[in-house]
């Protein structure tokens, strides 16, 4: 048992504290979040120097061979910073996909790419009218002879408009496969938008789009488990960037509690306040011991206990996101609920976590029925 | 970063398993996890088991008794003790006053005292509380005054302190006292060790409000107690005190205890039934146990992260608060939906059945061995969240000491 990061890790996570405090500060995070891209591009070059694009990959393929502890200390650092960059989506994500399902080939293709800043990818799983149910995919793969036809809609694609490449999920006879699609492939049309917390989505139409027998990315009609395993990558590094931000939007409430006066006295000297703010500390210190427990046990080969771990993270981070980022804007009075503070913008970025694959009610609900099993 | 135990660990787990399958005497240890009730004898003789093992006072420095196992290994012992149903090992000797004793008393006091402690000659319990200083320890009113003897210097202490836990089975407890009305209040406070055979002392039964008597009032007419027994120096009795606090502390995330307990209710809810089914059947109902456990999940993360700071540093920090208010919390859960699961069966009120070796009655059908204690139990452990510094106290001491409010 050991709670301590490597020298290593102390390093990147050093390195990216001041990255995101010098070249990242919120004014200029606020006019990316309106900019046509919604990202920094250049802020992605720096990620790829910093070697942050190549974490989870084997070193083949130009990565570190770096684990999920790894992920969660720069998904902390990303969500202080509040970082609009879609590194979930392209690395832990697609890139995650690409690692335990692509062939050599691909691979070498794709991940070199990725590392070094030149691909961004989006993963088209969840599909409309299918809440966060993970088998439920109505689009089509129909065998062409020389490839495949898929046909289908696609809902909220995390990181779609700036993705090169989608890895889309559809279902043919021997059940669910994985497709690299162009972005840009005829037939392919999105509907891009800005999400809640000035993050890119798209909904995503397939017509016709026809690709290559060597689009596949696995077997086919064995994805389910692959996606699966994603979604829980994912899902571990969504609950660490919410302890980052949980961490962060207490260091800016305890401010504003020790600075703002009311009655002739910093209101943080009143005890109702007082005790609001050590419950936000625990619940995020909590929050923490769980993102640590998924960040280890997501890289298990044990699928039930990863899959426990991470609904037990996602459910238990979920709920104390939920009451650190509403006490913080309570706290703030007035100034919580405007939009020039940090503080409303963490809030919603805190919230969107909560409902993006699988909010904090089917997590538990996936974590209780292991309880049945036992 | 790792957060599973090491192979060294694994194996010192085992030992600890295979003493405990060794020694914990069977009728011990189904009384504790039967919630029935336990004889002073119970502890006395665990005690001095474990002490013959060496393994008295596992926290102590090794001058004094102790094993030298670092805090993983403290947390596995205390984890393996809970979860083959060993009686706790009560903290007011061996976590409260003794390190107290350790870092202020003076040689004699060591030599007189820790021994008697670690293998279960003393009885210790606490006196801190007063009928008017429950939160507010610093405005206590008992007295000790000074009186200079040819047979010897003592203190007269005359006033009341409440809430001593099991202080029927006592033969010493450890007093804050005023000893001066001079200066700030917590400056007019020292610590006394008091013989409880002293004439002059009475203790008083207190019943809780689950029927039982495990606390009581001692109340003191001018009890004469050598300066000997004064710990360190005279007025610096709050130091010491709030030093014995962070100790108490450390050990009421309880753990060990609250996994103990979950797994129980996971039987009891196995076991009740509903609509013909097993109650944990029941989505609302598991769905509740899922949300105690992951609480649980993650204070037992929090406490290692806890000690595993603390042993670079030793002396535990404010941070015990938040795992004296997250441990107490899940305590108090866990206690309500083990009464929750058995429906009606809630209600009795069995005294009888509270004592080892009940045979059940053939007229109370749902009426388990398991069910007796349980509505009590959660009755009773609404003094987690109050007792060792009320929660709302822990609070103040997170926002004042971490936080800097």
């Amino acid at each position: 048992m050991d709670f301590n990061y490597t020298e290593e890790q102390l390093a990147l996570q050093n390195t990216l504290r001041r990255f995101i405090a010098r070249d990242y500060p919120f004014e200029h995070r606020r006019a990316l979040a309106k900019s046509a891209d919604g990202f920094d591009r250049a802020a992605w070059k720096t990620f790829a120097d910093f070697g942050i694009l190549a974490l989870p990959f084997h070193e083949d393929f130009g990565g570190l061979n770096g684990n999920a502890v790894d992920t969660m200390l720069v998904m902390e650092m990303l969500g202080r910073g509040l970082a609009l960059e879609p590194y979930v989506s392209t690395v832990v994500l697609c890139g995650g996909l690409i690692r335990d399902a692509g062939s050599a080939a691909q691979k070498e293709a794709l991940l070199p790419a990725i590392a070094g800043g030149e691909l961004m990818l989006a993963l088209a799983h969840f599909e409309p009218g299918g809440r966060y149910e993970l088998d439920r995919v109505a689009t089509t793969a129909s065998a062409t002879g020389s490839g495949w036809q898929l046909d289908g809609a696609k809902a909220v694609v995390l990181g779609a408009p700036a993705a090169d490449k989608l890895i889309v999920s559809a279902r043919d006879g021997s059940g669910i496969s994985l497709f690299l699609v162009d972005a840009k492939a005829p037939g392919v049309t999105l509907r891009t938008y800005p999400t809640q917390d000035g993050a890119r989505a798209a909904d995503i139409r397939l017509s016709k789009v026809m690709v290559g027998a060597d689009a596949l990315l696995g077997t086919a009609g064995n994805a389910l488990p692959v996606i699966e395993r994603a979604l829980d990558y994912a899902n571990a590094a969504f609950c660490a960037e919410a302890v980052g931000i949980m961490s962060a939007l207490n260091e800016v409430t305890l401010e504003y509690l020790k600075t703002r006066k009311q009655f002739g006295q910093p209101i943080g000297k009143f005890q109702a306040l007082q005790h609001r703010m050590a419950d936000m500390v625990i619940a995020t210190e909590q929050a923490r011991s769980m993102a640590t427990l998924a960040a280890v046990r997501v890289d298990s080969a044990d699928v039930a206990l990863r899959n426990r771990s991470v609904a037990a993270t996602k459910a238990y981070v979920g709920a104390q996101a939920r009451f650190v980022g509403q006490q913080a804007v309570q706290l703030h009075g007035g100034m919580g609920v405007v939009d020039e503070l940090n503080v409303a913008h963490y809030f919603k970025r805190l919230t969107m976590i909560g409902l993006t694959f699988g909010d904090a009610d089917y997590h538990l609900g996936r974590f209780s029925d292991t309880l049945l099993a036992a | 970063m790792d957060l599973n135990f090491t192979a060294e660990e694994q194996l010192f787990r085992e030992d600890v398993r295979s003493f405990l399958r060794a020694k914990l005497p069977g009728e011990i240890s189904r009384k504790v996890l039967g919630g029935k009730h336990l004889a002073k004898n119970d502890f006395v003789r665990w005690q001095q088991i474990l002490h013959a093992q060496g393994w008295g006072a596992v926290a102590w420095p090794v001058a004094h008794g102790g094993t030298g196992w670092n805090p993983v290994q403290q947390h596995i012992f205390d984890e393996e003790c809970a979860d083959a149903g060993a009686p706790l090992q009560l903290p007011f000797g061996l976590k409260m006053v003794a390190p107290v004793i350790m870092a202020f008393g003076n040689p004699a006091q060591q030599q007189y005292f820790l021994p008697r402690i670690i293998d279960g000659t003393d009885w210790w319990c606490q006196g801190y509380s007063e009928p008017g200083s429950g939160s507010d320890l610093a405005s206590l009113k008992m007295r000790a005054v000074r009186v200079n003897s040819p047979e010897g210097d003592h203190y007269v202490v005359n006033g009341q302190k409440t809430w001593n836990t099991l202080g029927q089975y006592a033969d010493w407890i450890f007093c804050l006292v005023r000893t001066s009305n001079e200066g700030r209040r917590q400056e007019g406070i020292s610590f006394l060790l008091i013989d409880m055979k002293t004439p002059g002392i009475t203790v008083r039964p207190i019943i809780m409000l689950d029927g039982e008597h495990e606390i009581n009032e001692v109340w003191f007419e001018d009890v004469k107690v050598p300066v000997e027994n004064l710990i360190g120096e005279e007025n610096k009795g709050w130091t010491y005190a709030k030093f014995l606090l962070g100790h108490e502390r450390t050990g009421i995330a309880g753990v060990g205890r609250s996994k103990r307990e979950l797994k129980k209710l996971k039987e009891i809810a196995a076991k009740e039934s509903n609509h013909d089914r097993p109650l944990i059947e029941d989505q609302r109902f598991r769905d509740r146990i899922a949300q105690v456990e992951l609480e649980l999940m993650a204070l037992e993360i929090t406490n290692l992260r806890v000690i595993s700071a603390e042993g670079e540093k030793r002396a535990p920090g404010p941070e015990a608060s938040i795992l004296k208010i997250k441990g107490s919390e899940i305590q108090q859960l866990l206690s309500e939906l083990k009464m929750q699961a058995l429906g009606h069966y809630a209600l009795p009120y069995v005294e009888e059945a509270l004592d080892a070796g009940w045979p059940g009655d053939a007229l109370m059908d749902g009426y388990g061995d398991y069910s007796a204690p349980l509505s009590g139990q959660y009755f009773n452990i609404r003094k987690t969240t109050i007792y060792g510094g009320s929660n709302e106290i822990q609070k103040n001491i997170i926002s004042q000491m971490i936080l800097g409010l």
